[in-house]
């Protein structure tokens, strides 16, 4: 045994520096040269920061676009899913509450209208985006609450479609908050 | 075409080019020939040096085993006691606790073996420290064990060779020299520059659009998630894993975590071809993991894309497919090949919530696990295709009246005992610890733990027991995913899966090196006009039986009882 356990807590030393010392710091070092610095990339909104680019965050008010349910309520220091089943029940009552609810906020929308995702909890619980036809259902809400012209918010969902990898793998998306600052940016 | 599934196809076969010149490299690694990284030599001589090791030294397969569980304990109790104190360590500006006992007893043996099932969330139940010094290292050295163990069974397998097996440590550093930090380094690099956090800040606070208080997790992310998929280890920093939007920004990280975790055990294939040269064997190898994929991948594709029948009955619009549990920038078809590639190649990270896909899905996942070597873990998938080998060279040595021999070796009894044995303590292990849990849940439903066995079940009927079968199927195979909803973060779950882990992980790997050491001390037999040819369709289609029958069949019942009631209640 002697041969092997000398041996082993020598190189189980030596590998963790390597691997737990050395190759993160180098990592943190290039990071540093990269457009969040390694800290997260934040978006601003009158010089104000008002959230990371990549995490989405809860919007509940008609006047702003608003993201995918989230099972934890768009917490960032607790990301989570419902991690419900498709047949259970409770689960199915909460979507259908979900689609009443949305119907009750946008008036004139029909149900075969409202893309899933706009229903369902997303799998982090800060999925920050939705997909192009779910920025455009909320459209004809979002105008009459700030009493902007249809034209001009489905041009602006349109200008914040970010199309597939180079045009031709994954899904169309929309970032939510993104939107909804260049939304307050529109009232100027 | 569909972007979402040429998107799927565009990630299989960059991996498929990328992985064939890794294999070429890995087997010119190991038998010593140049390669472009010579220059790191002097860094593992020092390594030998410092370690007091003579990688020169010859090892037969028990001092290969002796070598490799020593080294494990080590990490095990090191890790252990890490975890523990975490709270009194450095590195910990969120200031978490340390994990109770139980709780850093499951997740040591969780990450020495190559599992990962975290029965914690990273935001709050670990550290900077840990996250480095514990997880990231076990990330690298166990993945590292894996393949110097498959490096064993390579040099076994080739002709006249007695019990002269290579130098264990030797075969452990290059891995980890040679492969896997060059690799990760640059898929580090990548993350970084797509927005995923590098730098050692604590948690950030902001006020929302809305005027919400909202509190961020952060931290070094970039370089564990390298190695995370790399070294097909799966266990994330944050609770959601690879769908949380800083550990896999956008598609082109998704693409490339989807790449790195099987880029090696693809190549790992080829490489057993140029190692042995024996290319055609590699092809025939590679063909049955692939058609097992294909068989796995289908249907789920399939089921995720055509949405839940139950929310189509309520009118919505699922042109896109099931979204519960997914996310926007991946879309339903690119989670539904993570979740099958993630659980043939006992990865265990997740860009889905697994628990709320289509129960045919979670039928597949579960397959991709009770098989467990469709390309499988780095080294121990072919490992355990090794076994199912030896199975069917025995099988059909007999149904032809031959005496099996694989690559001019004798199979006896002896040999037999052992593949047989491993073969089937994956069911039982699996199916032991379902039948326990289903026992607890029924008849103990009050048992005073942090989480009571009634509340357990996120979800009732077929899919609450699919969660348990999930739960003990992931231990076994080491994959590390999980159906979450299980309330799993209590001494009985802590303490049955961290002994299935164990049990899981060290037995597969003693069984094919005894075997192949066994059988590299016979004497070699050339190739003859009666010799069974191992690198035919034929014999492709009978270890495609062989593993059916064997890793699939024996299920049956318990899928039966989960998903498949689902599947057939679900209209």
């Amino acid at each position: 045994m002697k041969t092997y356990l000398l041996p082993s807590l020598k190189l189980t030393l030596i590998l963790i520096v390597i691997t737990a010392g050395i190759y993160p710091l180098a990592i943190a070092g290039v990071g540093k040269l990269t457009p969040g610095h390694g800290d997260g990339e934040t978006l601003t909104y009158k010089g104000r920061v008002v959230g990371y680019a990549l995490e989405g965050q809860k919007f509940t008010k008609d006047e702003y676009f608003w993201g995918r349910p989230s099972a934890v309520d768009y917490n960032a220091a607790g990301s989570g899913g419902s991690n419900k089943g498709p047949s259970n029940p409770d689960y199915l009552k909460d979507v259908e509450k979900r689609i009443e609810d949305f119907l009750k906020h946008n008036p004139g929308v029909t149900r075969a209208q409202i893309p899933v995702e706009m229903v369902t909890a997303s799998g982090s619980g800060l999925d920050p985006d939705i997909s192009p036809a779910g920025a455009q259902v909320q459209v004809a809400r979002v105008a009459k609450a700030r009493g902007l012209s249809a034209d001009q918010l489905t041009k602006l969902v349109d200008e914040h479609t970010e199309k597939p990898m180079f045009g031709l793998f994954g899904p169309s998306k929309v970032n939510v908050l993104k939107l909804n600052i260049a939304l307050e940016e529109l009232k100027k | 075409m569909n972007t979402e599934i040429s998107g799927v196809i565009f990630t299989y076969l960059l991996t498929l080019a990328l992985a064939i010149p890794l294999g070429r490299y890995i087997a010119r690694v190991f038998k010593g020939e140049k390669t472009w990284l010579d220059f790191l030599a002097p860094l593992e001589r020092f390594i030998f040096r410092f370690s007091g090791i003579d990688a020169k030294k010859e090892m037969n397969w028990k001092q290969h085993l002796f070598a490799l569980l020593t080294i494990n304990s080590v990490w095990l109790i090191y890790a252990f006691v890490c975890l523990m104190a975490q709270g009194h360590l450095p590195l910990n500006p969120d200031a978490n606790p340390g994990q109770s006992p139980d709780t850093a007893f499951n997740t040591a043996i969780s990450f020495l073996v190559n599992c990962n099932l975290q029965h914690y969330s990273g935001e709050s139940g670990a550290t900077y420290f840990t996250q480095h010094f514990v997880f990231m290292f076990l990330h690298f050295v166990s993945a590292a064990t894996g393949i110097a163990a498959l490096i064993v069974l390579f040099r076994a397998m080739k002709d006249k060779v007695t019990d002269k097996l290579g130098n264990f440590w030797d075969y452990f550093v290059k891995t980890i020299t040679r492969v896997l930090l060059p690799i990760s380094f640059v898929i580090a690099v990548i993350f970084a520059f797509n927005g995923m956090t590098t730098s050692y800040a604590g948690k950030d606070t902001f006020i929302s659009m809305q005027g919400d208080t909202v509190h961020v997790s952060r931290g070094p992310v970039a370089a564990l998630v390298a190695i995370k998929h790399l070294g097909t280890n799966g266990g994330g920093w944050f609770g959601a894993n690879s769908a949380h939007p800083i550990e896999n920004p956008n598609y082109l990280t998704n693409t490339t975590e989807l790449v790195a975790q099987v880029l090696i055990p693809i190549a790992l294939v080829f490489a057993l071809g140029f190692y042995l040269n024996k290319k055609k064997f590699a092809y025939v190898v590679f063909g049955v993991m692939t058609i097992g994929m294909l068989l796995f991948l289908i249907p789920t594709m399939n089921a995720e894309l055509n949405g839940n029948p139950a929310i189509a009955k309520m009118g919505v619009s699922q042109t896109t497919g099931a979204m519960e549990g997914k996310e926007v920038r991946f879309g339903p078809a690119n989670s539904a090949y993570w979740s099958i590639v993630t659980t043939i190649i006992s990865t265990g990270s997740v860009n889905s919530m697994h628990d709320s896909a289509m129960p045919m899905s979670g039928n597949m996942m579960l397959l991709g696990m009770m098989v467990n070597c469709f390309y499988g873990g780095c080294g121990v998938g072919i490992l355990n295709f090794y076994i199912f080998i030896i199975i069917a060279v025995f099988i059909s040595g007999l149904m032809v009246g031959r005496t099996p021999e694989f690559f001019g070796r004798k199979i006896e009894a002896r040999e037999m005992k052992v593949a047989s044995l491993i073969a089937l303590l994956h069911p039982f292990i699996i199916l032991v610890g379902l039948a326990i849990s289903s026992y607890v849940v029924v008849h103990m439903p009050g048992a005073d733990w942090a989480v009571k066995p009634s509340s357990w079940l996120n979800n009732p009927g077929n899919h609450g027991f699919s969660e348990m079968l999930y739960e003990y199927t992931s231990s076994a195979a080491n994959n590390g995913s999980g159906f979450e909803g299980l309330g799993d973060g209590n001494i009985f779950w802590n303490v049955t899966t961290g002994i299935v882990m164990i049990l899981g992980r060290f037995l597969p790997i003693i069984g094919p090196l005894a075997i192949a050491g066994l059988l590299a001390n016979k004497k070699f037999i050339p190739e003859s006009a009666g010799t069974l040819k191992s690198d035919t369709t034929t014999f492709g289609i009978m270890i495609f039986a062989v593993i059916m029958i064997i890793a699939a069949l024996s299920f049956f019942p318990a899928l039966a009882l989960g998903p498949i009631a689902e599947h057939f209640s679900l209209k």
